[in-house]
C-alpha cells in the first residue's frame, strides 16, 4: 500500500462517519459487557431501524469509557451526553432523545472532575473508535506516525524524540524506555526482537487489558515503531490467557494490520519487515518479570534468571530483546506524532507524561483514569473518585500492587511520580490504586498480599520461596493473636533479608507491603501481640 | 523454524486432536510451542490429562518431566476435568477489600465444596482467580464464563443458581 491509498483508508472512513447525524457510542469493554453491553447494541440498532433513521445514525461499539463502576455506559459524542447503568428497555427512550437533551435518569453528568481533570494520550481513542475495525484507527491519524518514521527517519531519530520525551517504563519500574530503545538498537546480532508484556498480574490492575481491548492497533503501532529503532523484524504480544477478548481484538487487529500491509514485508513500500505474533500466558504472576516471561515465551516454566546479560543483551533464544510494557508502547505512537518536546511538557521534572490507573475498591467514582504524573493522591481519589462511599473514613490507598504499599491520609498530598511513591515505601508500578476504608485491617491487606507472592513465587531462589512462606506464617500468627513481640522482630528481619538476597523483583518486593503497614500502621501490629501489655508496661 | 520428525498418531482418532496438532504443525513441532499446545490442548478437551502430556511430549520431543513440570506450574492449566459448572470467584485486591473471601466461603460452605475442587457427583466446580480484571464490578464472580458484577453472601447463590439452571 502506498501513502496515498494509506491516507485515503482514513479520509474515507471520515467521510462515512461524518454522514451520520448522531452517533451512539456503546462500551464494549469486558467489565460494560459482562453487564450486556452487547445486547443494549443491539436493541438499540433495532430501535434506529425501526424509527426509519438507519442511514442517519450510527451505532458503534467502542472500548473502554472510563467509569467502569457505572456501567453499562452509553455515550452519544456529538451532544456530550453520556448514560450510566444503561438497560436494554433504555434504547427507545435513548433514540427517541436524540437530538432533543438527554434522558434523566439515566444521566451522568461529564463535567465531573472524574473527567475533567483526566489528560489522555494513552486512552485518547479508547471510548471513541471502534476496537475492531482498522479503518477507524486510520480514521483518527492511526499508524500515521509509524508511516512517517519509516518514511522520513532514520532509527536514531525515533530514538532521540523518544529519548527527548523523558518516557519511562509503565510497568512499574521506570526505566528510561529511550535508553533501553538505544541499548537494544546497539546490541550486536542480526536477530532482534521486540516484546510486549501484557501479562497484567497486579490484582486490582486492569490498565493495560483496557488498552488492549479498546484501543489494539495503537499497541502494534507503538510495537512496529519501537521495532524499526531497534532493528527487529519479529515481535510477541505475550497476554493474560485471563483476557480472552483481549487476545480475540489483538489477533483481529494484527489480521487486519496484514491485510493491509502495514504488517509484513516492505511495509509502506520501504525495505522494512515486520511480523508479529500473540504468546498467550497461562496464569503466573511471575511472568511479569522480563527474563521469567521471556522464558515463558521459549514454552519452558516462567523461572526468572539472573541480570546481567539483561534481555537487551541477550533475551528471546539469546538475542537482544527490547520488552515493555502495553501502557509504554502505547506512548509511542503519540510521542512520534507530536514530538519528544511536547511529551516532555506534560507531568513533572523526572516522570514526564501521564499515567493511566484503575482506581477501584472502596471510591465512589470506580473506573480507568489517564492523569498528568506530578498530581496529587488526594485529587485522585477526593476529586476525581468522589471520595469514600458510605459516609465511612479513608485509611489508606495500595498502589503497585503485591509489589507496592499502603499510604495513609496523612501522605495524601503526595504527588504521582516514580520517585515520590517510592520514598513512601510504595512504587507507580503497572497503576493498580485500591482505595481502603476504615473497615480494612492493615494487617490482614499485608497477610493478603504476603499469600499471594507466597504462592505465586516460582520457587528457584531460597529467599523467596522460604521467606514468603514464613512472612506469611508469621503474619498469620499476628492476625489471630498468638504472636508476641520478637515474632515482630522476625517478621521484620525476614522482610530485609527476601528484599536484599531475592533474584528477582517479586522477592524483592514481595516484602513492600508489610514494610509499608508497619512504618504507617504500627499500632495495628503491637495491638494485636499477645504480650503488648508488658511491652507498655 | 522447520524441524525433521516423524508425526506421531494421535491418542484417537477424536477429531479434536487435530486441532491440536494444527497449533504444533503451526510452529514447526519446536519445543518452545509446548505451552501453545497446552492451551489448544485445555481448550478442545477442557483439561490435561496423561494421554494428551504424553503425546504432546513425543510429538515436541520435549521430555516429560519438562511437560508435566509446565503443566503444573502454570496456574491456568488444569489437570483434572472441571464440573459440568463452574464457579469462579475473583479474590483480586478490589474484590478481596469488598469482602469476596466471604462469598467465597458462601459458596464452599453452599455448595460443600473446597476451593479448587469439584463436587463428588461432578455437577459443580468451585475455582479461585487472582484477578479478573473487572475491578469496577467487585465483588465479581465467573459462573460458566458469565461475570456476575457486586455479589454479596447473601445473593451468590441465587445468582449461581439462575445461571446453572440447578434448582437444588
Amino acid at each position: 500500500m502506498d501513502h496515498e491509498e494509506f491516507l485515503q483508508i482514513g479520509e474515507q472512513e471520515r467521510r462515512r462517519q461524518a454522514e451520520y447525524r448522531h452517533h451512539i457510542h456503546v462500551c464494549m469493554a469486558a467489565g460494560c459487557l459482562s453487564s450486556q453491553s452487547d445486547k443494549i447494541k443491539t436493541a438499540l440498532e433495532t430501535e434506529v431501524e425501526a424509527h426509519g433513521e438507519s442511514g442517519h445514525c450510527l451505532v458503534k461499539g467502542v472500548g473502554c469509557m472510563g467509569l467502569c463502576g457505572n456501567g453499562p455506559l452509553v455515550a452519544v459524542p456529538s451532544e456530550d451526553v453520556l448514560y450510566q447503568g444503561v438497560t436494554t428497555e433504555d434504547a427507545p427512550d435513548i433514540v427517541k432523545n436524540l437530538g432533543k437533551g438527554p434522558i434523566r435518569h439515566k444521566h451522568c453528568p461529564t463535567d465531573i472532575p472524574f473527567f475533567k481533570s483526566q489528560h489522555k494520550i494513552v486512552l485518547e481513542n479508547c471510548g471513541r473508535i471502534d476496537p475492531e475495525r482498522i479503518e477507524d484507527y486510520m480514521a483518527v491519524g492511526g499508524y500515521q506516525a509509524f508511516m512517517r518514521v519509516l518514511t522520513e527517519l532514520m532509527p536514531i531519530g525515533v530514538i532521540n524524540e523518544v529519548t527527548r520525551s523523558g518516557l519511562r517504563g509503565r510497568g512499574g519500574a521506570g526505566y528510561p524506555t529511550g535508553l533501553k530503545l538505544s541499548t537494544v538498537a546497539r546490541s550486536e546480532g542480526t536477530t532482534k526482537y521486540v516484546v510486549c508484556n501484557g501479562d497484567e498480574g497486579d490484582p486490582g490492575a486492569f490498565m493495560d487489558r483496557s488498552v488492549m481491548e479498546g484501543d489494539p492497533h495503537r499497541v502494534i503501532e507503538g510495537m512496529a515503531i519501537a521495532a524499526y529503532a531497534v532493528g527487529a523484524h519479529h515481535g510477541y504480544i505475550y497476554v493474560r490467557a485471563e483476557y480472552p477478548l483481549a487476545i480475540e481484538r489483538l489477533n483481529k487487529a494484527i489480521r487486519q494490520a496484514q491485510k493491509a500491509g502495514i504488517l509484513g514485508q516492505n511495509i509502506f513500500g520501504t525495505n522494512f519487515d515486520f511480523s508479529l505474533e500473540i504468546r498467550l500466558g497461562a496464569g503466573a504472576f511471575v511472568c511479569g518479570e522480563e527474563t521469567a516471561l521471556l522464558a515463558s515465551i521459549e514454552g519452558r516454566r516462567g523461572s526468572p534468571r539472573p541480570r546481567p546479560p539483561y534481555p537487551a543483551a541477550k533475551g528471546l533464544w539469546g538475542c537482544p530483546t527490547l520488552i515493555n510494557n502495553v501502557e509504554t508502547f502505547a506512548n509511542v505512537p503519540a510521542i512520534l506524532r507530536n514530538g519528544g518536546d511536547w511529551f516532555a511538557k506534560i507531568g513533572t521534572k523526572k516522570s514526564k507524561g501521564t499515567k493511566v490507573f484503575a482506581l477501584s475498591g472502596k471510591v465512589k467514582n470506580i473506573g480507568l483514569i489517564e492523569v498528568p504524573m506530578g498530581i496529587t493522591l488526594e485529587e485522585i481519589i477526593y476529586d476525581m473518585g468522589g471520595g469514600i462511599p458510605d459516609g465511612r473514613r479513608f485509611k489508606a490507598v495500595q498502589t503497585g500492587g503485591p509489589s507496592g504499599g499502603c499510604i495513609p491520609a496523612d501522605h495524601l498530598g503526595t504527588s504521582v511520580d516514580y520517585e515520590s511513591l517510592s520514598e513512601l515505601g510504595s512504587i507507580m508500578g503497572s497503576g493498580g490504586m485500591i482505595v481502603m476504608d476504615d473497615g480494612s485491617s492493615m494487617v490482614e491487606v499485608a497477610r493478603y498480599f504476603m499469600e499471594f507472592c507466597m504462592s505465586e513465587s516460582c520457587g528457584k531462589c531460597v529467599p523467596c520461596r522460604v521467606g514468603t512462606a514464613l512472612m506469611y506464617d508469621l503474619l498469620t500468627k499476628i492476625a489471630q493473636g498468638h504472636a508476641n513481640q520478637s515474632d515482630l522482630q522476625q517478621l521484620e528481619t525476614l522482610c530485609d533479608m527476601v528484599r536484599s538476597t531475592s533474584l528477582c523483583g517479586l522477592g524483592q518486593s514481595a516484602p513492600n507491603p508489610v514494610m509499608s503497614t508497619l512504618r504507617f500502621f504500627r499500632e495495628e501490629y503491637l495491638e494485636k501481640l499477645a504480650d503488648t501489655e508488658l511491652v507498655k508496661e | 523454524m522447520y524441524r525433521h520428525f516423524t508425526e506421531i498418531e494421535p491418542p484417537s482418532d477424536d477429531k479434536r486432536w487435530r486441532i491440536v496438532n494444527a497449533t504444533m504443525r503451526r510452529h514447526g513441532y519446536h519445543p518452545h510451542a509446548l505451552i501453545e499446545t497446552l492451551h489448544a490442548v485445555q481448550q478442545s478437551f477442557g483439561y490435561l490429562d496423561d494421554e494428551a502430556l504424553h503425546y504432546v511430549s513425543n510429538s515436541l520431543r520435549v521430555p516429560l518431566s519438562q511437560t508435566y513440570g509446565v503443566a503444573t506450574f502454570y496456574h491456568f492449566f488444569q489437570l483434572k476435568p472441571g464440573g459440568r459448572h463452574s464457579c469462579v470467584v475473583c479474590l483480586g485486591t478490589a474484590c478481596y477489600i469488598k469482602g469476596s473471601d466471604q462469598v467465597l466461603e458462601r459458596v464452599a460452605e453452599a455448595y460443600d465444596v473446597q476451593p479448587g475442587q469439584t463436587t463428588s457427583d461432578g455437577e459443580f466446580s468451585l475455582l479461585t482467580a487472582r484477578c479478573i480484571g473487572s475491578c469496577g464490578l467487585a465483588p465479581a464472580v465467573v459462573v460458566d464464563g458469565d461475570v456476575i458484577p457486586k455479589m454479596t453472601p447473601e445473593n451468590v447463590i441465587e445468582q449461581i443458581r439462575r445461571i446453572t439452571g440447578n434448582g437444588s
